[in-house]
């Protein structure tokens, strides 16, 4: 950096808020039971990688099992043991793993692996904290979160099976044990994980919520505030509100199960004898589970959005396009998420005039979607594109979102739900929309951070390109052709379609996308090599290496508690000042460098920007 | 087929991974800068990648369609159908040029723009013309999505008692289907899973005077042409009833009756003539005799040769079969419908059988 900023920087002159004391620190206090913000983001980074692998994997024998049928796997009787005598996968185990992959992909590894993972290392960082507001409860709720992880795995061991409901654990199914095995310990360890699950994620977005709030930095307005902070911001609101509510199902259904309640069961016949229970209604139990189940999607995109627009803009040295519309579509996509829960259930039996207020809200949705869509590829135009991998997995994720996006078009439309709902088509929408296109987020973010975790460390440019190139046609090449299976009728859920003749010709297209899938999961061991090989060989990287603006990249290299060596730097612009020229149009505003960092005061030769 | 497909897939990634492994060695000769942050010769291999990659995506969609658009469901075989078959359309063709559009705009401005030294990006942060114009596009083009779905939707869910339908119960249990016909009345007797006795497996309501002349049927028949209003019931857990020929789904909820009607127009035996079914069944056949081939050389039993039906089938995950939880449904001609019925015993004969 320019000796003019770092005569600047001589300008903050507040004291330190305390934090100056440096405690000794134990190896239980530093890496484990660590009440310090970028060990807990790590915490979080590596377990939510670790649920990852073994989420993906699970889908990889499934989707053996779909493309041959009738063939016999060795590898289903190593992993899966009894459950698949002579490599023959059983029907209900594979329930059990399209269970149990959708559980842990949507809450292990997509709420708590990114918003876990990056709310906890950025919001102190890019708002100049210390620390969060309670560290204390922000180790609780790693803790908390580590114990449901630990609960979800060891369900994984139980007798009669893991949790096999599918992972909206629809009652009667997840209540009665007689109407699968699943139902039984299974289930109740699923349960068990999930509040605790709950209880993590509160503590943690409350956190998140006050120290966005409270701890800004002097200057740090929320105008000023980097995308990747509101984007957290709005995301853990969004979570105090919603979760709190599958709570209350969960608990509900606990009763329904163990203690003789009929919140959502009534007039059962099952296994030859009739059930007392009377009066419930497996609808309420689909309210209650959307209300947070589809705020939960946004949960999961919102911060991969934050991530990209904010590697987006510093890639293209450009400002993100239209910030305020950027923050508006996310506060506007966070309101409608909440009212929109509804279209999962247009044929639940519900009054088709609630279908109708829900095919409204839904389509409203995809405006603020759009507004994003629009601004994101702006902000490539005329551009000067640093094709760093984090800017590749954020291009993508634009790609994969607006794909993804527009077939909700057709699934928020009641009239078109009825014949594509529970289809495949629904799981190459979701997959696309929220699951790859959060998963780019959180490589882009892994890519990108990676330096501000492990002390300048970076990770192999080139070994970052091949995941990245691969994993993108792979991951079009398996979700594509799947609409196609949807449109053709096939549900979802089916241990095989061999029983409809109808179908047979599906075959085809299983085998291709079974393909594209194992070549897409193999790639990632050259992500899984490169991230733990970079952690310890990483070449170590200049101080701010992408050049970019916000105030991460003024901390050192070198880990500390608190951050910041001396003061906490002060704010004096929004953090997207790239390639801003100074007031003849001469040359930037600092002379040779094309950006200001936000600690960098108002120049004499440059405009002030009203955003 | 099968084969030449993996083949090609395999192929095509060891020569996209060898030409990716090729040029960034090449790109590895002379690093400029720190040599983890993209080099100029980075951004320039990316950007052409990107041209590359909006490419796959059009010769993916392009061979998806070549290839597979024969696994797609034929014309509706129901009234509404046709409606929102056309809805599809829209919305489809709405989708693919709003889609074909964005990518390219996408991944060109990722090929023109890719940096280099010299450039420099234009500092670029507002305009409020523009986002006006990309909110109120969509806002119109949804508008009228939204409106056109609602009235198509309101027109399928709203049944009037003026259409006369039949009326048939949908009995949905692990893992099976059975319908009621309710008989000469039209009305269904009343029933509950506490009545489920012997015969009586849909717990219909002996008492009830309008349940002695309902059929309980393991195949469903339907009169082609008159409006059928499905009731629907599950014993034990949530099914959801779902026709794709007739682009109707409903699901069966214990302790509640839900409802979906339908007419359908196309009969069993002139859609099996449809030209799309026929070339279908031929495929699916050739597949069958294949696989038969397989089977016998391994001592198997060949399997059965195939001919269309409409199929009711299960959708809403319900338990270890839920993969094979299937009704066959018949089309045909009042007269043929009304003959069938006449085979059926009522509940009352089923009864007085039993006892």
């Amino acid at each position: 950096m320019s000796a003019h900023a770092a005569q600047v920087h001589a300008v903050d002159d507040h004291h330190d808020d305390g934090h100056g004391h440096h405690h000794k620190e134990t190896f239980i206090t530093k890496y484990i039971f660590s009440q310090d913000h970028k060990m807990i983001s790590k915490q979080y980074l590596i377990t939510g990688l670790f649920m990852g692998i073994i989420g993906i994997l699970m889908s990889l024998l499934f989707r053996l099992q779909l493309a041959w049928p009738d063939h016999k796997f060795t590898i289903f009787e190593i992993f899966l043991g009894k459950w698949a005598p002579d490599g023959v996968m059983d029907p209900s185990i594979y329930l059990a793993l399209v269970t149990i992959h959708g559980t842990i992909m949507v809450f292990f590894v997509l709420t708590a692996g990114l918003s876990g993972t990056f709310s906890n290392l950025l919001i102190p960082l890019q708002i100049g904290a210390r620390d969060m507001a309670s560290g204390f409860l922000n180790m609780v709720s790693y803790w908390l979160f580590f114990l449901s992880s630990v609960v979800m795995l060891f369900s994984l061991f139980v007798e009669a099976g893991p949790a096999s409901a599918g992972w909206t654990i629809y009652p009667p199914l997840s209540a009665l044990p007689q109407a699968i095995p699943g139902s039984g310990a299974g289930m109740t360890l699923w349960l068990s994980s999930i509040a605790i699950f709950i209880a993590s994620s509160l503590l943690g977005s409350l956190n998140y919520i006050v120290t966005v709030i409270n701890l800004r930095t002097k200057g740090m307005s929320m105008t000023r505030l980097p995308l990747t902070i509101w984007a957290f911001f709005v995301t853990a609101i969004i979570g105090v509100v919603s979760f709190p509510v599958l709570f209350s199902a969960a608990l509900m259904l606990i009763m329904d199960r163990s203690f003789g309640t009929s919140f959502f069961l009534s007039d059962i016949y099952i296994a030859g004898e009739v059930l007392h229970h009377q009066g419930g209604s497996p609808v309420l139990f689909e309210h209650l589970f959307w209300f947070l189940g589809h705020p939960e999607v946004y949960i999961v995109i919102l911060p991969a959005m934050g991530i990209v627009s904010e590697i987006m803009a510093t890639n293209s040295r450009k400002p993100i396009f239209g910030y305020r519309a950027m923050v508006a579509s996310i506060l506007a996509i966070a309101f409608l998420s909440t009212i929109v829960w509804g279209h999962h259930m247009f044929i639940s039996g519900m009054n088709p005039f609630l279908g109708s207020v829900f095919t409204f809200t839904t389509l409203l949705i995809a405006i603020p979607s759009a507004v994003k869509a629009f601004n994101w590829i702006t902000t490539l135009w005329k551009g000067n594109l640093q094709m760093n991998p984090a800017m590749l997995f954020s291009i993508a994720f634009v790609s994969t979102f607006i794909t993804g996006g527009l077939t909700g078009i057709i699934l928020g439309d009641s009239a078109l739900d009825i014949n594509v709902h529970d289809t495949y088509f629904v799981v190459a929408h979701f997959h696309l929309v929220m699951g790859i296109s959060a998963l780019y987020g959180l490589l882009a973010g892994v890519y990108h951070w990676f330096p501000k975790m492990f002390q300048g460390r970076m990770m192999n440019k080139n070994l970052g390109y091949v995941h990245f190139w691969v994993t993108a046609i792979g991951a079009y090449g398996i979700f594509f052709p799947m609409h196609f299976v949807g449109m053709a009728g096939l549900p979802r859920r089916y241990y095989t379609n061999t029983n409809f003749p109808y179908f047979d010709d599906l075959a085809n297209i299983n085998v291709v996308m079974t393909i594209f899938a194992i070549i897409t999961i193999a790639v990632q061991v050259v992500f899984l090599y490169n991230f733990f090989s970079s952690i310890f060989y990483g070449k170590r990287g200049p101080k701010n290496p992408w050049n970019a603006t916000t105030l991460e990249w003024t901390t050192e290299l070198k880990h500390i508690h608190g951050n910041w060596e001396g003061a906490i730097p002060h704010v004096y612009r929004w953090s997207y000042d790239y390639s801003k020229l100074n007031k003849d149009e001469t040359d930037y505003v600092i002379p040779g460098q094309d950006f200001i960092p936000q600690n960098i005061p108002l120049q004499d030769n440059e405009d002030e920007m009203d955003h | 087929m099968t084969a030449f497909l993996v083949v090609l897939v395999i192929i095509l990634f060891g020569v996209a991974v060898w030409q990716m492994n090729r040029i960034f060695q090449m790109a590895r000769v002379k690093p400029t800068g720190f040599s983890e942050i993209a080099s100029a010769k980075d951004n320039n291999i990316n950007g052409y990648l990107m041209m590359g990659f909006v490419i796959f995506m059009y010769v993916l969609a392009f061979a998806s369609f070549a290839l597979w658009s024969d696994v797609l469901l034929p014309e509706s075989a129901s009234e509404h159908g046709v409606g929102t078959d056309n809805l599809m359309l829209v919305s489809m063709i709405i989708i693919f040029v709003v889609g074909i559009l964005t990518q390219w705009l996408l991944h060109y401005f990722a090929f023109v723009y890719r940096g280099n030294i010299v450039r420099r990006a234009t500092f670029f942060a507002d305009n409020d013309k523009l986002e006006f114009i990309w909110t109120i596009i969509p806002v119109i083009v949804l508008a009228g999505l939204i409106i056109y779905g609602l009235f198509t939707w309101t027109d399928i869910m709203n049944v009037s008692e003026d259409d006369d339908p039949l009326v048939v119960e949908l009995y949905a249990q692990q893992f099976n289907w059975r319908a009621r016909y309710s008989g000469e009345d039209n009305t269904l007797g009343e029933a509950n899973v506490r009545l489920i006795e012997g015969v009586n497996q849909l717990g219909v309501d002996a008492a009830d005077p309008n349940g002695k002349d309902d059929k309980i049927v393991t195949e469903l028949h339907l009169p082609v042409g008159r409006k059928v209003l499905f009731k629907m019931r599950s014993q034990d857990v949530l099914h959801s009833a779902y026709m794709p020929f007739f682009r109707a789904q409903m699901n069966c909820v214990p302790g509640m009756i839900t409802q979906f009607a339908f007419t359908p127009t196309i009969t069993t035996e002139e859609m099996r003539r449809n030209d799309k079914i026929v070339e279908k069944v031929r495929h699916i056949n050739e597949l069958r005799t294949a696989k038969s081939k397989e089977l016998a050389a391994a001592g198997e039993a060949p399997l059965d040769s195939y001919e269309f039906d409409y199929l009711l089938i299960c959708n809403k995950i319900c338990g270890s079969s839920h993969y094979n939880m299937q009704m066959k449904i018949v089309v045909e001609s009042e007269e043929e419908y009304q003959a069938w019925l006449k085979t059926q015993p009522t509940l009352a004969e089923q009864l007085s059988n039993e006892n």
